[in-house]
Order: structure tokens, then C-alpha cells, then sequence
């Protein structure tokens, strides 16, 4: 994995733009972020990891805008902020969102693993980062893959 | 009791308590979840077929067929008809078709009132904040588990509270009063709280001023976009066959001594404000900025292209001509609104001026239908001028109020509206 490092600010028309809105998630994904981070949708392996600065998700609902992440494989976007919206619409969609106050000191290419339940970041140099604590339900809801399988899974246990 | 702010009345009534705190988390009662042809239908259809799962109650539905609109392409066609089929096949009793755009088609219709709990499938749902609702917006996932549950789980918010003192000049509008506090507090100042506005400034904004402070909390990044309803908000009710009891009156407002942060302003001397590219939050007072000559002058969305919105435009152009080699479209946010305007003559002294009418939909706000050139300088009064946001990544959007777009498509570059009332 690595550590794809995005400035802040990072809006939902850069990670799902309008103008790919209306196709499926495959052809939104060829698009993402293509006006911040050309490299990004072509180069991302899964398992890597986004680190952002501020407010990361601002403006649209539309959750393309965190089902492409999915899709992508990207295992977790940490960035000292997230837009309300987008954090509800990530778990939903079963994107995990890391808020960590220090995420600045992450660099691009690094290499780190993570433990949301304990609400740790470890890098690559053994040092280690605290996040803010997520409640239990939407570490199970990102678990389960999203809201949608959870809710088939409950349904059909009736 | 311990005082509380409006949000946590609105939300304790909706999770069936008597009271909440800030910061717990509570499961409420949904009273209407509004969606549209682009978060809805194509979205919750497959989702509720792979669920085998059922609407829990039509009756607290609504969707609005507002995004693809006329129809652009073959891509629009399938979109709006999944969603026309599927209204159908539902049986949906509120349906609004190419009527507008849902956050001022839905009141207009007489769905919001003061005290509901309502989701909607777009950002800019805390339009409904207006009216005194609790009106949020949310994705297409969530909008399944809403609409299948009729609940749905909420941090119980902090209230920032924006109190605006004095009088706004003429030719300054809600919109300014918005730009600046987003100046002043980015795009996520909000933190995903309640924002609640108040002061002498607000209660003497009409309904859909308000519309266009609340509409912009997704700016600011609150959850929802608050303001007490009083005879104001229950005259516009009235208006349109909504009963609203006094007792609803008087129970949604902020207690004295409520928690909350407290943030003051200044209404008398302020200033019309522009959001430079690319961001609403990058903003100074127009006559703060360098000469900017304009390609296209946008007057659209649910947030700038109301009844109220194109009165304020017409007022500037009034008897005048656009400048050469401008273009200044117009988008009514509604049918209603437009008819309106018709009727009143403001939409003759509009074209009169040169504009173009386009149709009541989201259209260029959200980058449909390819009305902004490449490479175009646009000065808008919508919410949002994301990079590319309106269909051009090379396209330099500024936003300013209905009154800044009309004055700057008079003299061909960013103006001061207050230079031609005057």
C-alpha cells in the first residue's frame, strides 16, 4: 500500500465530476479527482490510502463521490476533517474516513498501517498517530461493506 | 427544563423525547424525505429490489424530476424515464415533473411546515430551514435506509447562532449576508452542526430570502440552516393552503440562554459580496475587486432564481440593455416562480434587457445542458463554483446576489448594483 497525499479542500465534483455524473461508477472512477491528481485513478492499488488536508468531501451528496473510493480499493481517507455529509455517506457506502489532527505529517508515497477500532495510525517509522473515536455502529456498518449489504443481511435473518 | 436551542426542539420531537443534549446520538422519525431524478429512482430502485424491501410510507414521499431535465442526451432520457416509470409503478402520490427545482418546488407545494424532520436526497436540502423544519440532505445509500425504516440515527448538533443587526442597504441581499459569513468561516465553519440565523435583519427578510440563507448552510457545511418561523413564515403558509396554529408559532424558537457559539454582524454596513473562483468561501466585496469583464451573466438554481431573486434582477435592468457581447440567462427556479414573474411583468422587462429564458432545472448550476462556454468568464448567483461545477474546467465562475449578476450583465463586468439603484 501506499499514501496518496491530496491537498485540502478536496471537493465531491473533483472526486465524482459532474460532467461523469450521469454514467455508471466505472466510468465516474476513470474521472476521479482527474483535476487534482491526474496519476491518481490510473495508478491506485488497492489497499493504498488517502491522506488529506481539511475539509475533505465538501459539497455535493452525491455519494459517487465516496462509492468510487470504494471502487477503487482505496482502504481509508485520513485528513484532519471531513465534510458531515461525506463522513454519513462514506460509511454508508462502506468507506472507512480516518480523523486525525496531525494527518499534515504523513508524506506522499509513505507507507502506514492502521487499527480504526483503537483509533491508531502507525508509520512506517514505528511512530504512531490517535484518531478520533468512531462510534461502534459505523465501524461495523464499514465492516459489513456499507448500510445496503447490512440491511440485506438483517432482512434476511428475520 | 434546561433551555435548548430550536434544532434540539426539532430533533427531540422527532426521536420522541422530551429533551436532547448536544453530541448524543439519537434515532429519529422521518416526516417527509424528499429525493430527485438524479439521487432517487436510478439509485433506490435496484437497491430496493436486491433488498426485496418496500417504501414504508408513500404518503411521506416526494420526488421532484429537477436535474436532467429537458432531457440533454440519451443518458438524460433513461435517467429521468427510470424515474418516471418507477413513479409510476409506485403508485407515488407527489410527484412534480419538470415543475422546478425540488428545494422551492416542494414548499411551494405545501409540504414543509415548522416542526417537521425531513431528509432529502441533495446537499442543499437545508433549504427547508426556512420554514422552521429540520431539513437535511443525504445520500442516495442512506436515503434507502430512510425510506425503508422511515428513521434515521443523529448526532444531536451544537447550534452556531448568526445574529444580523440592523438593515440591509438596497441592493444587498441574503446572498451577500451568506457570502460574508462564509468568508469569514470557510467551507466546513459550519462542522456539520445547526446553524441558526436571527436578529432584526433576518426576521425582516421574506420567505424566500430566507431560502437562500438556509439553502447556502451546505456552503458553510452545517447540517442544517435554521431560522424561527414567525408571522412571516406563517403568512407565505397561509398563502399557499398551509394552516399553521399559532402554538407551532410559538413553540419553535431558541430558549432564552440556549447553548451555543454566538456570532454577531452588521447588516446596515454591508457590502455586496462576490465569491471569486473557485470556491464560495473566496470572497470580497465587490467594490474590492479587480476590473472583471464578463462573457455570461447566470441567473439560476434554487438559490438564486426566485420569485424574489428575479424581481431584484429586474429591478436593475429595468428600461436598460445588457452589454454587447454579454449573455444573461435566466433559469426561474420554478414553473410557479416563472409564471409569476409573468405576471407581474418582471419577466418582460427581463428579455426586454436581453435575456435569455432557459428552462425551470438545475441546468448549468450543475454543469447540464453545456450553456457555459469554455474558457468564459461567468459571474452567477448560484451556490457553488467548484472548478468545473457548471460544465467547463476552464470556465472562471464568480457568484454574487441576483442584484450583483444583473448589474455586472448591464455594464459588461463585475458591478455594484447599489451605482444603478441609486
Amino acid at each position: 500500500m501506499r499514501v496518496w497525499r491530496l491537498p485540502a479542500d478536496v471537493d465531491t465534483d473533483q472526486l465524482a465530476p459532474g460532467h461523469a455524473m450521469k454514467y455508471g461508477i466505472d466510468v465516474i472512477a476513470r474521472h476521479c479527482l482527474e483535476a487534482v491528481q491526474p496519476a491518481f485513478a490510473r495508478e491506485v492499488q488497492r489497499g493504498d490510502v488517502i491522506v488529506a488536508g481539511a475539509n475533505f468531501g465538501i459539497g455535493s451528496s452525491r455519494e459517487q463521490a465516496a462509492s468510487v473510493l470504494v471502487h477503487l480499493g482505496v482502504a481509508a481517507v485520513i485528513a484532519p476533517s471531513h465534510s458531515g455529509l461525506y463522513f454519513r455517506n462514506a460509511f454508508n457506502v462502506g468507506l472507512l474516513l480516518l480523523s486525525c489532527a496531525k494527518a499534515r505529517c504523513i508524506g506522499d508515497g509513505e507507507a502506514l498501517s492502521f487499527d480504526a477500532r483503537g483509533g491508531q495510525i502507525t508509520r512506517a517509522d514505528g511512530s504512531v498517530l490517535t484518531t478520533e473515536p468512531i462510534p461502534g455502529f459505523l465501524l461495523d456498518m464499514v465492516d459489513a461493506g456499507g448500510l445496503l449489504p447490512q440491511l440485506k443481511k438483517r432482512l434476511e435473518s428475520r | 427544563m434546561t433551555p435548548s436551542t430550536l434544532a434540539q426542539k426539532l430533533v427531540a420531537r422527532a426521536a420522541g423525547r422530551a429533551q436532547v443534549t448536544p453530541g448524543e446520538i439519537v434515532n429519529c422519525r422521518i416526516d417527509l424525505a424528499m429525493f430527485h431524478d438524479s439521487s432517487g429512482p436510478r439509485r433506490l430502485q435496484p437497491m430496493l429490489a436486491e433488498l426485496g424491501a418496500r417504501i414504508w410510507d408513500k404518503r411521506k414521499v416526494v420526488l421532484v424530476i429537477d436535474h436532467y431535465v429537458p432531457e440533454a442526451d440519451d443518458e438524460a432520457r433513461r435517467i429521468v424515464r427510470i424515474a418516471r416509470d418507477w413513479a409510476a409503478e409506485q403508485a407515488l402520490p407527489y410527484v412534480y415533473d419538470s415543475l422546478g427545482i425540488c428545494h422551492v418546488v416542494v414548499p411551494q407545494h405545501g409540504h414543509l411546515k415548522p416542526g417537521m424532520f425531513v431528509v432529502g436526497g441533495d446537499s442543499h436540502s437545508p433549504t427547508g430551514g426556512a420554514f422552521g423544519a429540520y431539513m437535511f440532505g443525504i445520500g442516495a445509500t442512506e436515503m434507502l435506509g430512510a425510506v425503508v425504516s422511515g428513521e434515521i440515527w443523529l448526532k444531536v448538533p451544537q447550534t452556531i447562532f448568526m445574529r444580523w443587526t440592523g438593515r440591509l442597504a438596497d441592493g444587498v441581499s441574503a446572498k451577500d449576508m451568506m457570502l460574508a459569513m462564509l468568508g469569514r468561516f470557510g467551507m466546513n465553519g459550519g462542522q456539520y452542526q445547526a446553524v441558526e440565523y436571527c436578529g432584526e435583519a433576518v426576521a425582516a427578510l421574506s420567505m424566500a430570502e430566507r431560502m437562500t440563507l438556509a439553502n447556502m448552510s451546505a456552503e458553510l457545511g452545517a447540517q442544517v440552516g435554521l431560522i424561527a418561523p414567525d408571522q412571516t413564515t406563517r403568512h407565505w403558509l397561509e398563502h399557499i393552503g398551509v394552516d399553521v396554529e399559532e402554538l407551532g408559532l410559538v413553540r419553535w424558537h431558541s430558549d432564552e440562554g440556549a447553548p451555543g457559539m454566538r456570532h454577531v454582524f452588521d447588516a446596515s454596513s454591508l457590502a455586496p459580496q462576490v465569491a471569486l473562483p473557485h470556491s464560495p468561501a473566496h470572497v470580497r466585496p465587490v467594490d474590492g475587486i479587480d476590473p472583471t469583464p464578463i462573457d455570461v451573466a447566470y441567473i439560476g438554481a434554487c438559490t438564486g432564481a426566485k420569485l424574489d431573486d428575479l424581481r431584484a434582477a429586474a429591478r436593475v435592468l429595468a428600461g436598460y440593455h445588457i452589454a454587447p457581447g454579454v449573455q444573461l440567462l435566466v433559469a426561474p427556479a420554478s414553473v410557479r416562480d416563472r409564471e409569476m414573474a409573468a405576471n407581474e411583468g418582471i419577466l418582460r422587462l427581463l428579455l426586454d434587457a436581453g435575456a435569455t429564458l432557459l428552462p425551470s432545472a438545475c441546468g448549468a448550476c450543475a454543469g447540464y445542458g453545456s450553456a457555459i462556454p469554455e474558457r468564459s468568464t461567468v459571474i452567477s448567483s448560484t451556490a457553488r463554483n467548484f472548478r468545473g461545477r457548471m460544465g467547463s474546467d476552464t470556465a472562471q465562475v464568480y457568484l454574487g446576489s441576483p442584484y450583483t449578476v444583473a448589474a455586472s450583465a448591464l455594464r459588461g463586468r463585475i458591478s455594484d448594483a447599489r451605482e444603478i439603484l441609486a
